[in-house]
């Protein structure tokens, strides 16, 4: 107990740490080289093809990947024969349709060009049409690095499934297609082709979610998914409605001609952000979120979340800011009014839950609300005329897509190592990980520091950017707007405390103190390289986006530019080192220099004081209040940790607290259960089902089960048809 | 030049803020009618925590050691951004005040993880209160950051403060509001009565005390030093912006020295009304702490409505 250890103590636990990983990537490497070799070709393969052929090979890039999409979906059908086919096939497909596409995306979006194709395909006299420019690339960089990181995680994600009783070959097909049916919307260029895009990626996850379907309740999730998904499609289907039934065609490039009034400018507008709000997750449309992604497979939770969710933000910005054009500034204000309510109402739910996969979903809600802050800022400028602050807004959400994107995707792929280790979900059976994982706890605990909007990692710079484009307000001429919109900024704050006391709580019980639960101590120190590769490459991103944010910026300009014609005030350039979004008088942030600065001071301290007469360091049992022998039970538990917030903030949520004493044995124990639910429920869902089962009830009343009736009414609906037609 | 100045502040920074500590304390306890401890008491304590041994709790991990280090990194770095003497630091456009915010919940998100870390009910508990506390300060503060950025334009503070210095000394209604404000959320997040006690250890008050309970020898320097310099963070960003008046806009000896007196006089002046407010009140429950820091969330607000109704245009 009073062993003396000399001093750098965390320094050498790394030391070995990093010597352990090294050994077992060597090994693992070798035994991957042909692997390894084929995926180096492809890279090579495709930057020839660039250097060769120059920007043109933007969109074959982008197809490419769609089709190594396709085919790693449709390898999937001979998977149930050949399970290792997903391991070897299916996911190195994916890989490579990540590096395509990640490639294709990068040149897109840094390019101000645009590149058609007609596929011929589709309706007699609508054939496929296909676009790529600075937006769609954008997102197609988006959907790729995430892509990359699942496929290098889900071989051995999936080993799990291949003895089970589920069916590798359907998540094999359902993952490929989801990937292809993502990866098509960014692509569609006319309503038809996005809408079966659309479907495809619905239904495709709508399979990957009912995937573990033998429990009841995952089956309900599921339904509420596919239900959900299929009414937003519905409103954006009427949104796209309007648009071609005032104009002249299906395609984006006749809808965005279509001259619309006011009232239906507002109409569709409605209906477009009810369509992809839904999909989106924006509150309160977000109930199926937290049900649909927790029962996903992990890897398959980090696409819905990090990727399926900004395909919906996409279309909302294709739609909004592409066809739409002319926005007003009412619509700007519901869209702020949206996005702050779903940033609070999310990141309040996702601090009490104790499931770590549902509290993710829950902040996946928050974030998407912030994305919508910034989108509502931007639309506000952008109709109040003041066009060079909104890109400032625009281009804040856009940054906060993709880094929303790797972070989640980051921290649900953690969630999924510690399932598979360890079998367990719920953070309050967790705790003393960061022993038995030693690396995951590393890019899990970048993942949750990224996440809380802390400097210097990426969530930072995009919420530093939002503050920024709202603190701008007092160019806006409406008092009332010029008030309101700080508040929205306030509300952001509040956000971003939340979420780190929130994510505090996530690595502190997950990670920290000691397990919980037997399985949870018995995890072996086995963290497979494919693993930990996926994950890295997306926690690097986040330490690369939030120390270099300036070029980022510039390319996003770039997006904004295509997107609306200008990018930002002429004195925001300002080299690659520098933040600079208004000028540099107004707000400036060095990120490269503040890290070095930290890590000097971090350094000076270290060497100043540690030298210091005192190197040894005596290990001690923790205080005890002197009665001895402290269990893990005494640790502080998630619930605990969430209690005060609970309290404080007791009107947004239904808590049910329940305290049994057990009749038989009184004094030997309490049952202690709680259940917080989401108030919206109750406020919102219920009296909408409660009213369709009423409608339904009436309806219900024209089926006779007469067969006679039923042709009648076929009979007398075509009659009315074709009056109607002719 | 520039530069020698702007270390020369870092380390005046660093170096006088348990200065600042043994004033408070010594005030206080001349208001109580109590024999007070030398001014230098505080640099005898942190001199002492790191002569002394090191206990580290066995089943603590690397966070719990990196963590005091990072905090006193952060806290040293934050001393770059806020202007103490003068203007015109080259360092202080390395960063805004949000990003001095957002470095500052950096240091708390570690201290609470350093405090679930240890496995113990009390570090949990210090925990999770520090952190409810901090996510509802957060907003208040940056309400107040708001106010001063639409007012001035900028959320660069050495900017801020030098357009207010080439103002006339005017009393801006909306800066009075938010000047309170601030100085709530500084009562709030540098662990002052009435929401938190730095000097109790009675397990069912402690707050910050309790995250820190298991840190000793130069951990714990370290830990109390940054505490030190926070509270006098706090205190000259209250000052320095509220009351801009004998900041250097020069570099030359007189300025400087002029500097050195405006915010010596400012910050013990500061020291009274803090110890004023201490003595007068008692420590809130730990639910009351929400309602205060609605109210400064609210003082603030007032600021910006007042900034955005009566002084523009």
């Amino acid at each position: 107990m009073m062993t003396p250890r000399f001093s750098l103590g965390f320094l050498q636990d790394s030391k070995l740490l990093l010597e352990a990983w090294l050994g077992a990537g060597l090994g693992r490497l070798r035994q991957r080289s042909r692997f390894i070799a084929a995926t180096l070709g492809w890279i090579g393969l495709l930057l020839l093809a660039l250097l060769l052929l120059g920007r043109q090979v933007a969109l074959p890039f982008c197809l490419l990947s769609v089709a190594l999409a396709l085919t790693s979906g449709l390898t999937g059908l001979w998977a149930d024969k050949y399970p290792q086919l997903v391991a070897q096939v299916c996911f190195p497909l994916l890989l490579w349709s990540g590096i395509a596409g990640l490639t294709g995306g990068l040149i897109a979006a840094t390019g101000q060009f645009s590149q058609e194709i007609t596929l011929p395909f589709g309706l007699p006299w609508l054939s496929w049409h296909l676009t790529l420019d600075a937006l769609s690339g954008f997102f197609f960089i988006v959907v790729s690095a995430v892509l990359l990181a699942v496929a290098l995680f889900g071989p051995q994600y999936v080993r799990e499934y291949e003895s089970g009783p589920y069916s590798p070959g359907l998540l094999a097909l359902a993952t490929g297609l989801f990937v292809a049916g993502m990866q098509s919307v960014l692509l569609a260029a006319d309503a038809f082709f996005f809408m079966i895009a659309w479907e495809l990626m619905s239904v495709a996850s709508y399979f990957l979610v009912a995937y573990t379907h033998e429990k009841a309740e995952n089956r309900q999730a599921s339904f509420l998914y596919l239900l959900m998904a299929e009414v937003g499609a519905l409103f954006i289907i009427l949104a796209f409605g309007v648009l071609v039934g005032f104009g002249e065609g299906f395609t984006f490039a006749k809808m965005k001609a279509t001259e619309l009034s006011l009232a239906w400018a507002a109409v569709a507008f409605t209906l477009g952000l009810i369509g992809f709000g839904m999909k989106a997750g924006l509150v309160p449309l977000h109930a199926w979120l937290p049900e649909a992604h927790p029962v996903a497979p992990s890897h398959i939770s980090a696409l819905m979340s990090g990727v399926m969710l900004k395909v919906a933000v996409y279309g909302f910005i294709r739609f909004s800011f592409d066809l739409l054009g002319e926005l007003h500034w009412g619509e700007g204000l519901a869209v702020l009014v949206a996005g702050s309510f779903s940033a609070v109402f999310g990141i309040l739910l996702a601090f009490q839950q104790t499931n770590l996969k549902r509290l993710l979903a829950y902040s996946s809600v928050e974030n998407i609300g912030i994305i919508f802050t910034g989108l509502g800022l931007s639309i506000l400028f952008y109709s109040e005329h003041k066009e060079t602050l909104g890109a400032i807004g625009l281009i804040a959400a856009l940054y906060h897509t993709l880094n929303h994107a790797l972070f989640k995707s980051l921290l649900f792929l953690g969630a999924g190592a510690i399932l598979q280790r360890s079998h367990e979900s719920n953070l309050e059976r967790m705790g003393g990980l960061i022993s038995r994982m030693p690396v995951t706890a590393v890019l899990f605990l970048i993942g949750c520091l990224s996440i809380s909007a802390l400097p210097p990692f990426n969530g930072f710079v995009s919420e530093w950017l939002t503050y920024q484009a709202a603190l701008q307000v007092s160019v806006l001429d409406s008092g009332v707007l010029r008030s309101f919109v700080p508040m929205t900024a306030a509300l952001l704050a509040l956000t971003g405390g939340l979420a780190a006391a929130c994510f505090a709580k996530v690595f502190g019980v997950a990670f920290l103190g000691v397990p919980r639960s037997h399985h949870v101590q018995r995890v072996r120190r086995l963290e497979p390289l494919s693993v930990l590769v996926g994950m890295s490459w997306l926690a690097g991103l986040c330490l690369v986006l939030g120390i270099l944010p300036a070029s980022m910026l510039r390319l996003l300009e770039g997006v904004a530019i295509s997107l609306t014609g200008v990018g930002l005030p002429s004195s925001a350039s300002h080299g690659w080192l520098w933040l600079v979004p208004v000028a540099p008088e107004t707000a400036s942030y060095a990120a490269l220099w503040v890290f070095l600065a930290l890590g000097l001071a971090w350094i000076l301290a270290f060497r100043l004081l540690y030298r210091n007469g005192n190197r040894a360091e005596r290990l001690a049992y923790p205080w005890d209040c002197g009665f001895g022998n402290l269990t893990p039970r005494m640790q502080y538990s998630a619930t605990a940790f969430a209690m005060p917030i609970r309290r404080i903030f007791a009107g947004a949520f239904v808590v049910r607290e329940e305290v049994e004493e057990p009749a038989l044995d009184p004094g030997r124990g309490l049952r202690y259960r709680l259940h917080v639910d989401d108030r919206l429920w109750g406020m919102f869902y219920e009296p909408v089902a409660y009213a369709l089962r009423f409608g339904v009830r009436y309806v219900g009343r024209i089926q006779m089960g007469n067969i006679r009736v039923y042709l009648g009414y076929s009979f007398f609906t075509l009659i009315f048809l074709l009056w109607v037609t002719s | 030049m520039a530069w020698l100045v702007n270390v020369l502040q870092i380390v005046l920074f660093v170096a006088a803020s348990p200065l600042l500590v043994g004033w408070i304390k010594k005030l206080k306890c001349w208001s109580q009618n109590r024999r007070a401890p030398s001014i230098l008491q505080p640099y005898r304590d942190l001199a002492k925590l790191l002569r002394k041994e090191t206990v580290v709790p066995e089943r603590a991990s690397w966070v719990f050691r990196l963590s005091p280090y990072l905090i006193f990194a952060v806290a040293v770095l934050a001393c770059a951004i806020v202007p103490l003497l003068a203007v015109h630091l080259p360092t202080a456009a390395l960063a805004d005040v949000i990003v001095l915010v957002g470095f500052l919940a950096l240091a708390r998100f570690f201290q609470a993880l350093a405090g679930l870390d240890v496995g113990t009910a009390f570090g949990g508990m210090g925990s999770s209160r520090e952190m409810t506390i901090a996510s509802l300060a957060e907003p208040a503060m940056l309400m107040v950051v708001f106010t001063l950025a639409v007012s001035m334009g900028t959320t660069n503070l050495a900017s801020a403060i030098e357009t207010l210095l080439h103002q006339l000394p005017l009393i801006r209604p909306s800066f009075v509001f938010a000047a309170l404000g601030l100085a709530l959320v500084a009562v709030a997040e540098t662990g002052r009565i009435p929401v938190d006690n730095p000097a109790t250890h009675l397990e069912l008050t402690m707050i910050h005390e309790a995250m820190i309970l298991e840190y000793s020898g130069h951990h714990l320097a370290l830990i109390e030093w940054a505490a030190q310099i926070r509270l006098m963070l706090y205190g000259a960003l209250l000052v320095n912006v509220f009351l801009p008046w004998g900041l250097a806009e020069s570099f030359d000896p007189s300025s400087l020295g002029l500097g050195l007196l405006a915010i010596a006089v400012k910050l013990g002046g500061l020291a009274g009304l803090l110890v004023l407010v201490e003595i007068l009140l008692a420590k809130m429950r730990l639910f009351r702490a929400p309602q205060f820091l609605g109210f400064a969330y609210l003082l603030a607000l007032v600021g910006m409505l007042i900034h955005v109704i009566l002084e523009v245009g």
